[in-house]
């Protein structure tokens, strides 16, 4: 029983905010058709927000993509994890792989057996699934219906989203350092390459933390 | 191809590509520490670029606008314990205020 609620709950708390990632993405001019399939495609948070986050700051597809992906990796982390215990096969494996995200997997893992993990991986991933993608629409048409983003302080929901995003991951000291350390190299680098670069360099700032105890 | 759908099929490829990679392997692949350390800290490295550059960035320019008033009351509701909907809605709120008024 507990574990329907808890999926409930974190699926329409986490899908309530796609609203904010499809008016994001419509105020960056991505069209409420891209970020629908965006959120049904990629359906992954952080990375949805990073290829409209890149592309809004005048950075290249490539660059788009390049930082999507990286932070998409996690998933695939995640996936290595929780096959065990899902013991997927065929179309099965495919759908599990499309909602592997950090909230089916930290439902999942938060079950104390086997069944019931299987039951909060699924419950929560359909549930995100739904929901993220019904608030998406609603928060494209939306968006789309007010005109210029800054007037409605939409080009500040990007960033803010990002923030959200990261709170929950500065867990420790090392963590605030790297985002500290990131923050100023990517505010550096921004002058002096093109638009893009200063975000994904900073993926070696997190190589060379992570890389001693 | 616009730029636009070449990174929405783009990202969403390779995103589904490395889920069902990872539910496709045996574990014992990619379980070193040091790999499974640098993958929790590679979202904080690029989430914070992200923030930074989407608070004080025009293009290859630095700036300080009404964005960075968002963000400060972000960072407020975040310590305040804020849901992330509330959060998001007050940065909004306060960069459009900014906007408007300053």
């Amino acid at each position: 029983m507990s574990v329907k609620r808890d999926s409930f709950s974190v699926s329409i708390t986490v899908g309530a905010y796609g609203s904010a990632f499809g008016a994001a993405a419509v105020a960056a001019d991505f069209s409420v058709l891209q970020a629908c399939l965006l959120s049904l495609l990629l359906f992954s948070g952080a990375s949805q927000f990073a290829v409209v986050g890149v592309i809004a700051a005048g950075g290249t597809p490539i660059n788009a993509i390049a930082t999507s992906t990286l932070l998409g990796t996690r998933n695939g982390l995640y996936g290595l994890r929780l096959a065990p215990i899902l013991k997927l096969r065929g179309l099965k494996r495919v759908v599990a792989a499309q909602i592997t995200i950090d909230e089916s997997t930290g439902v999942a893992l938060a079950q104390n057996n086997e069944s019931d993990m299987r039951k909060g991986f699924w419950y929560t991933g359909f549930g995100v699934y739904i929901f993220w993608n019904l608030f998406t629409l609603a928060g494209a048409l939306g968006a789309q219906a007010i005109g210029n983003p800054s007037a409605w302080g939409l080009d500040a929901a990007v960033p803010a989203a990002f923030l959200g995003l990261l709170w929950p991951r500065l867990s420790d000291r090392k963590s605030w350092v790297l985002a500290g350390f990131a923050i100023v190299l990517a505010l550096t680098l921004t002058p002096f390459v093109p638009t893009g670069i200063p975000i994904i360099s900073c993926t070696l700032l997190a190589v060379i933390i992570g890389w001693r105890k | 191809m616009s730029a636009f759908w070449i990174a929405v099929i783009g990202s969403s490829a390779l995103a589904f590509a490395i889920k069902f990679i990872g539910a496709s392997v045996p574990e014992t692949y990619l379980s070193n520490p040091r790999i499974l350390r640098i993958n929790t800290l590679i979202p904080v490295a690029l989430l914070s670029a992200l923030i930074a550059v989407n608070t004080f960035a025009n293009k290859t320019q630095l700036t300080l606008d009404n964005r960075a008033l968002g963000m400060a009351a972000a960072v407020v509701l975040l310590i305040a314990k804020a849901p992330f909907p509330v959060v998001v809605l007050g940065a909004a709120v306060t960069s459009a205020l900014a906007y408007r008024y300053i």
